[in-house]
């Protein structure tokens, strides 16, 4: 639609934006057809069923260490990781390691890293992945004090 | 370091790994490879209009008004901004990198960007109504209560340590 009040407005400035968006596109062609593919193989060997029996049944704060390193790694969406995290904690789960399941699954990305590297740098990457890792703890521990 | 971990290397990795793994266990890949296409085709779905949404962002907003509102003297406005615009989006986070490196590259600074990319990847408004769905209300309004200003420290951080660099300004 956009796109269409764009060509209105200017022709030229069209042109020139899809071709901007076409360099975009060859830009991160590989690297997103890389990670695409090291999705597909962490999704056949890491299987919810065995996520919920690592971080299931054992709670402590062992239980939200290694919910947060699962939820790092894996790549999940929301709308699969949602009723998984709902019915781990029914299988009597800890608060904070579902908080903390959640909350690295969302933010921690280890298998986008490269891409992310690829735009922002290995500095950048880095960081935000460990701060956001460090505060993924801290935010499960606090709900687990309050909820659990 | 840099050249073994080229994009070309990690494809033939990929595709050699999945030789191997079709060998030994020929579902195993299949499955691989059922998990690449239907990630692939979720891509292909979103990557189009976000494509031609950075594009149209290049041409059409000026640099002027992405550095008023999120550049680095934009303050309080600035935090707002990158949230509201993390917030309506829908899409991966690997959908957001691009978005982000052409807000650094029209003047946006580090500490907005940054906040723009955590709140892309965790606060969106279908999200939220599943997680109460699943995980209840007191669950998922806590989390996003004390999520929000972990990712304004986090960005702070990051804005810190990487001294507020830009790599994509263009002076």
């Amino acid at each position: 639609m956009a796109l269409g009040l764009s060509l209105v407005k200017s022709r030229e400035k069209t042109a020139s934006s899809l071709l901007s968006a076409w360099k975009f596109f060859r830009s991160m062609a590989l690297p997103v057809l890389a990670t695409l593919w090291a999705i597909g193989f962490l999704l056949t060997f890491l299987s919810p069923a065995l996520i919920s029996r690592a971080v299931g049944q054992n709670s402590g704060w062992q239980g939200v260490v290694i919910a947060a390193f699962f939820g790092s790694i894996v790549l999940i969406q929301a709308f699969i990781a949602f009723p998984l995290a709902g019915s781990i904690l029914r299988q009597g789960a800890s608060v904070s390691a579902i908080a903390a399941f959640v909350t690295t699954l969302v933010m921690v990305g280890v298998v986008t890293a490269p891409l992310e590297m690829k735009f922002f740098g290995k500095k950048f990457t880095f960081w935000r992945n460990f701060l956001s890792f460090i505060f993924a703890l801290i935010i499960a521990l606090i709900m687990g004090a309050i909820l659990g | 370091m840099k050249k073994i971990f080229s994009s070309k290397n990690l494809l033939l990795l990929m595709g050699l790994a999945t030789i191997i793994v079709s060998i030994f266990d020929r579902p195993k890949a299949f499955s691989v490879l059922l998990s690449f296409k239907t990630y692939l085709l979720e891509m292909l779905s979103v990557l189009p209009p976000i494509l031609i949404l950075i594009g149209l962002f290049q041409v059409w907003v000026p640099r002027k008004t992405v550095v008023k509102a999120m550049g680095s003297s934009s303050g309080l406005k600035g935090i707002l901004m990158a949230i509201f615009v993390g917030t309506v989006a829908m899409g991966p986070l690997y959908a957001a990198f691009p978005l982000g490196v052409s807000l650094l590259e029209k003047g946006a600074s580090l500490f907005n960007t940054a906040i723009f990319l955590c709140v892309w990847a965790s606060i969106k408004i279908p999200m939220i109504l599943f997680e109460i769905k699943f995980l209840g209300a007191d669950f998922a309004g806590l989390r996003l209560a004390l999520t929000l200003p972990s990712i304004v420290v986090i960005s702070f951080f990051l804005n810190v340590i990487l001294k507020g660099r830009n790599f994509y300004e263009k002076t």
